[in-house]
């Protein structure tokens, strides 16, 4: 789509340059670690060395001792105040601080409270805990056994770890199918554990002023405004109220669905500063980042897909244990516990499929869903995009043939799924041709049949994925009751500069950028003289924040119409100014003019001016609107990638070789913005297929507490991504555009997995588990007489 | 991540640094490149009462050439060496080392002789110094003292240092004509220690059959392993398919894995069979003038 | 533990100080000389969010005691650019879009600056291996490697 302004205005589909970076190239960026205030305390925290353990007792006279050290809260303190168990978003409940138990390795025990950093590490250290170890429940199939010792103890009633079941889909009907048909497919497919682990890690300055009553939280959150909803309700009965609690939500290091719960941490130095009255930082470190935060997947799928001879999917079958930890605190806003995870028939045109959830309790950190991915979606897609190739695999069918035989096609739009998505819009076959012409997969075909015939190992795989995201309409989705709707806040300014405030969060998506670019493409206002915020609960509108690709979708569409607003305003004062009837202007980017006539024409600076000074009589002056934003449907973004891997028979090493992905996210904002996302997407696709997992042992020890064994994957992993796109446009969004943040992470890692199997297939694989290390792959190897 | 408090010495002379750690005991712990102490003091898995700072110490950071031997002194970084020309040219086993240990902001803070003195069979100087049969020199309160490498690592994460003793200098035979060699380590990302790691230093006679060989090999046993019996095989053997093949088996069977996070024994034990077989490819390539 | 006196140039500028010995250096940048620009990322010597240039080398701060700078001279990212003029690197960056949420990008400039004194046309691989020490999670590395490509090629022009 060729721009419809100037590059000097630089709305939709310029590549314009970042507002956010000056600041970040000169190390003025503001994030929360850099936020000092006076006579500021620091808060540290002691964690459990333990899985499962009663306290017995905590002895906190060591640590009191330390010069410096003012003051050991533990849970005990917190109860006084009804604050040592905290509300979920999934109607569960959360310890802010343990009174009686830990539930997993390195929960929250008691705070230090000090005057400076090293002094509170040190009191942590001296802080003395006497546990009682308990059972220890890793395994969730194990958790569901009848001996299993249940965790939740604190729920009077419960007499098991079973959290809830979940079912969606016609399971007659797919039963039916399934004993009808000509081919079937059954795989048992884990996605392990994983964190987001954004460069930055958590943490807040809570200033709690005694004299005003008024709480002030600069925090790393994606979701400022339902955090200070959150604090108003939770807190209310010790004298937070909601017009006194500011969140402020400065440059963040990366969110990725990290930043958007509520961890105990940022409570703990609420409470803190509330008694004090003294301003607390709590910055974690790496390793309690990685072992206490939220995570993501840990589903454990067994699926079925049944089929014709001819290669004509028919229906799909899917049960899966979704491990929790130990209460269900999964960031999760929709009205279904498993998220979205029912978007699992993918781009292909079912008859009919059932999926059922059951959701467990293990003795593990609790979260979920937090890894770039719209809740749940992104197992949802590995587990069609592995079965497809299985069964394409099965059937000998070529793996892109096979997907073009079995796509939703794009005359069937909008399109109501198995499940019960009604997908916008979509074009999957001319998005999976694209990626084929652009990797030259015949002649990668070719190569591949000379190599195997000379015993080198090398795959092709193909994810052609579709994602579900902008939460979100308000029929599936609230936080608390609070409708998923997004806001934005546009002001224009006599001199014609405008300031833009949304209720969402950049975190490092770009938001200065490209909301400034909506408002030039929808005003006519140079991107320059756009100044975007948010942030700032005290300042900004009423936002549900920044995640599951929801900024575009959302808080783009309610700028949109919010500018629409305010150009029928400038119409009516261009009218005015004109003397024309505002039926005979036409609008070009920045004026408009009498038609027929181009040089009696207003600019909208012109305009801005008059709506201050010169406005129609009658008219209140002023030029500014805002909007709220309930999306009438999800939109359905969707590409195809393919892979090239080749393997090292002697060490199983994996090399991607190639990996070309083709997005298709609608009309483009910053087309230079959208490839980066895809180039970080893709990375953090790489990472959870490869190299990323958390793991316990039986104890319930992680193994992957540190950088040393969570491998992120450096610049010499990753390959050179080669990126394309096509352009179907939303229809129901305002500027037909979609969310992509997260594509890439979603439909990334099923082509990686199906290269790596393609290479095996004639070995008799048929699947690995993610992340597929050297050591699987040489085992596979080994065990199929293969001796490198 | 918060190291406990200690008391700092920062001595400007050899005699003085080991003055100090006469003086203060085991307590004491020396501080080079830091980049394996100064984590663990963070994790506060190792908190010395007194840190004695040999940086300051002047004339000790050296990479030189004298008498048919290449000479890294206590303070040379890991990055000196990985962009000496001598190196390159005369001992590209050690280049391959050095651009594999960590990743490159570690390796201008640390140093080639702390990764030997270290002790952790994770590292990777020890199987190259072993293939390469180095020398260590010790100064202490009696003066210096070689040790030879086959001897400085008795255990898991101890040496063959006294107390008081610092390893001031590594000493390493120039290869004679027909020489060549490689660092082979296969890693789960880059910058991590060796899944499996084999150094392979080889000597070839007029004839061009083996005239000497040096295997070594990291993270495979609880110390840094001399495959002695696959050096032997190798000595005055013609290195073909088959030979190579052998050695790599005989040298597999020489280590001594465990079961870890990066993977099992079985793999580790298998990972040295291949990696030896293509490290000794490559350092035969080079003793006949390849590349 | 007795505090001990160091007095570190940086950027240009003599600072002189009482610290303990365990001070470490990036905590002696961001909080006693407020230089905010220099990150943590992950305490383990792994991220190179707090890459800073000691002496011309690149160092993670987070992994050297600022006793040890004492005497020394330290770049951080606030010195890069020079009077008013962006560093090549950080023009490059901006030019590339080689930054999104900015955290890892001072680490990124201090390893390259040094990196392209020694390299001056480097290749994308030798690029890779550089900054291998540097972990994004935003970019994917692609437009990082661009924007290096972009600064060497602009100081070998003689921008710089």
């Amino acid at each position: 789509m060729a721009p419809k302004t100037s590059p000097e205005i630089g709305g939709m589909g310029h590549s314009v340059k970042r507002k956010e970076d000056p600041r970040f190239l000169r190390g003025q960026g503001n994030y929360v670690d850099d936020v000092t205030l006076p006579g500021m305390l620091y808060l540290d925290i002691v964690r459990s060395p333990f899985a499962h353990a009663t306290i017995k007792n905590i002895d906190i006279s060591k640590a009191t001792a330390i010069p410096g050290v003012l003051a050991v809260i533990t849970g005990k303190d917190l109860e006084k105040y009804n604050l040592h168990w905290m509300p979920t978003l999934m109607s569960d409940t959360q310890m802010v601080l343990p009174v009686e138990k830990v539930m997993y390795q390195a929960q929250e025990v008691a705070a230090v409270l000090a005057t400076d950093r090293y002094i509170a590490a040190d009191g942590v250290e001296a802080v003395e805990v006497d546990y009682d170890p308990l059972p220890v429940v890793v395994d969730p199939k194990k958790a569901l056994l009848p001996d299993a010792p249940v965790l939740r103890t604190d729920k009077k009633d419960k007499k098991d770890n079973h959290i809830w079941h979940w079912e969606w889909g016609n399971r007659e009907a797919t039963d039916k199918l399934f004993s009808e048909a000509e081919v079937t497919v059954k795989e048992d497919i884990y996605i392990p554990r994983i964190h987001v682990s954004s460069i930055e890690t958590c943490g807040c300055v809570a200033h709690f002023d005694k004299v005003k009553g008024k709480l002030t939280v600069w925090m790393t959150t994606q979701a400022p405004h339902a955090i200070r909803t959150v604090f108003a309700l939770v807190a209310g009965h010790v004298g937070l109220s909601e017009e006194k609690i500011q969140i402020i939500s400065p440059d963040i290091g990366g969110g990725f669905g990290g930043k958007v719960p509520v961890y105990p941490g940022y409570v703990i130095a609420v409470a803190a500063s509330v008694l004090t009255g003294k301003p607390v930082k709590w910055i974690e470190d790496r390793m309690e980042n990685l072992q206490a935060d939220s995570f993501a997947r840990d589903y454990h799928i067994t699926a079925e897909l049944a089929g014709n001879k001819d290669g004509k999917l028919t229906a799909l079958r899917i049960k899966t244990l979704a491990d929790h930890g130990y209460t269900d605190a999964a960031a999760n806003p929709s009205k279904f516990p498993a998220g979205l995870f029912h978007v699992c028939t993918g781009s292909y045109d079912l008859k009919a499929a059932h999926v059922e959830v059951d959701g467990v309790y293990t003795n593990k950190p609790p979260g979920g869903i937090a890894y770039r991915c719209s809740f749940r979606v992104t197992e949802a897609v590995h587990t069609i995009e592995r079965m497809a190739d299985v069964m394409a695999h099965e059937l000998g069918m070529d793996a892109a043939e096979f997907r073009m035989k079995n796509f939703i096609q794009p005359e069937q739009f909008p399109y109501k799924s198995a499940l019960d998505w009604e997908y916008d819009s979509g074009n999957y076959a001319a998005a999976l041709q694209l990626a084929m012409d652009r990797i030259g997969y015949a002649d990668l075909k070719k190569e591949q049949a000379e190599k195997r015939a000379r015993g080198e190992l090398m795959g092709i795989g193909i994810s052609s994925f579709t994602e579900i995201v902008g939460a979100g309409p308000s029929k599936h989705f609230d936080i608390l009751g609070i409708k998923m709707f997004d806001s934005a806040e546009i002001r224009v300014h006599p001199t014609g500069k405008v300031i833009a405030r949304f209720g969402t969060k950049s975190q490092g998506q770009g938001h200065e950028t490209t909301y400034a670019q909506i408002v030039a493409e929808e005003l006519g206002f140079p991107v320059d003289s756009v100044l975007v915020e948010e942030g700032d609960t005290d300042t900004a509108p009423y936002g549900l924040g920044t995640y599951a690709s929801r900024s575009t979708p959302v808080a783009g569409a309610a700028c949109a119409i919010a500018c629409r607003k305010i150009k029928d305003k400038a119409r009516k004062i261009a009218a005015y100014l004109l003397e024309a009837h505002e039926d005979d202007l036409d609008w070009e980017p920045g004026k408009f003019f009498v038609k027929g006539s181009p040089d009696r024409a207003k600019t909208i600076q012109e305009i801005s001016l008059a709506a201050y000074t010169n406005h129609p009589p009658g008219m209140e002056a002023g030029l500014e609107a805002v909007n709220y934003y309930d999306p009438p449907n999800l939109t359905y973004p969707f590409g195809s990638y393919i892979c090239v891997v080749d393997i090292d028979k002697g060490t199983g090493e994996i090399k991607v070789r190639r990996f070309v992905a083709v997005d298709d996210c609608g009309n483009i904002i910053n087309p230079m913005i959208v490839e980066g996302q895809i180039h970080g997407g893709l990375t953090m696709g790489l990472g959870p297929a490869l190299y990323e997992e958390i793991q316990y042992d039986e104890s319930g020890n992680i193994l992957q507490g540190s950088f040393m064994n969570y491998l992120l994957p450096t610049a010499v992993e990753t390959p050179n991504w080669e990126t394309d796109k096509t352009c179907t446009p939303s229809p129901h969004h305002p500027l037909g555009a979609k969310g992509v943040g997260e594509s890439a992470t979603v439909g990334a890692p099923a082509a990686i997995v199906n290269a790596v199997v393609d290479a095996l297939w004639h070995l008799g694989v048929r699947h690995v588990d993610i992340p597929i290390t050297s050591a699987k792959v040489w085992k596979l190897l080994r065990d199929a007489g293969v001796k490198g | 991540m918060i190291p406990r408090s200690f008391e700092y010495y920062s001595p400007r002379s050899l005699d003085e640094a080991i003055a100090l750690l006469q003086k203060l005991g085991p307590d004491a712990k020396l501080l080079s490149g830091g980049q394996s102490l100064i984590p663990m003091m963070k994790l506060r898995l190792l908190s010395p009462d007194h840190i004695v700072d040999i940086n300051r110490i002047p004339g000790l950071d050296y990479i030189s050439e004298s008498d048919g031997q290449l000479r890294i002194g206590a303070l040379a970084r890991e990055h000196e060496l990985e962009s000496s020309e001598v190196v390159k040219t005369k001992l590209p086993i050690l280049h391959d080392t050095a651009k594999v240990i960590a990743d490159p902001l570690v390796r201008s803070q640390a140093t080639v002789c702390g990764n030997l003195a270290h002790g952790d069979p994770a590292n990777d100087h020890p199987a190259t110094m072993l293939a390469l049969g180095a020398t260590v020199v010790a100064t202490g309160p009696k003066g210096t003292r070689e040790i030879g490498i086959e001897d400085f690592f008795p255990g898991l994460f101890t040496t063959a240092l006294e107390p008081e003793e610092i390893l001031t200098e590594i000493r390493i035979p120039l290869p004679p004509p027909r020489s060549g060699g490689t660092y082979l380590k296969l890693e789960r990302k880059v910058g991590d220690f060796a899944t499996a790691g084999v150094a392979v230093q080889l000597t070839l006679d007029e004839s061009g059959a083996c005239k000497r060989a040096g295997l070594g090999l990291t993270n495979v046993g609880m110390t840094p392993i001399k495959a002695v019996k696959a050096e032997g095989f190798l000595n005055g053997k013609q290195l073909d398919d088959a030979t190579i093949q052998q050695a790599a088996e005989i040298a597999a069977s020489e280590s001594e894995p465990m079961d870890d996070i990066r993977g099992s024994a079985d793999y580790k034990r298998d990972l040295v069979r291949v990696l030896t077989a293509r490290a000794l490819t490559t350092a035969l390539n080079r003793a006949k003038g390849g590349a | 533990m007795a505090k001990v006196p160091i007095t570190v140039t940086v950027n240009g500028v003599e600072q002189s100080s009482e610290i303990e010995p365990r001070l470490l250096l990036v905590h002696f940048l961001r909080e006693s000389l407020r230089l905010t620009g220099t990150h943590i990322g992950c305490d383990t010597s792994h991220c190179g969010a707090c890459t800073v240039v000691l002496d011309g080398k690149p160092v993670k701060s987070c992994t050297v005691f600022a006793v040890q700078a004492d005497g020394r001279s330290i770049l951080t990212v606030e010195g890069l650019e020079q009077d008013g003029k962006l560093h090549p690197l950080q023009d490059g960056f901006y030019q590339e879009h080689g930054l999104q949420c900015g955290y890892c990008t001072p680490g990124m400039l201090m390893t390259g600056y040094a990196f392209l004194k020694e390299n001056t046309d480097p290749t994308d691989d030798e690029i890779r291996h550089a900054i291998s020490g540097n972990l994004c999670r935003c970019t994917g590395y692609v437009n990082i490697v661009k924007a290096y490509q972009h600064a060497a090629q602009k100081m070998r022009e003689g921008g710089a």
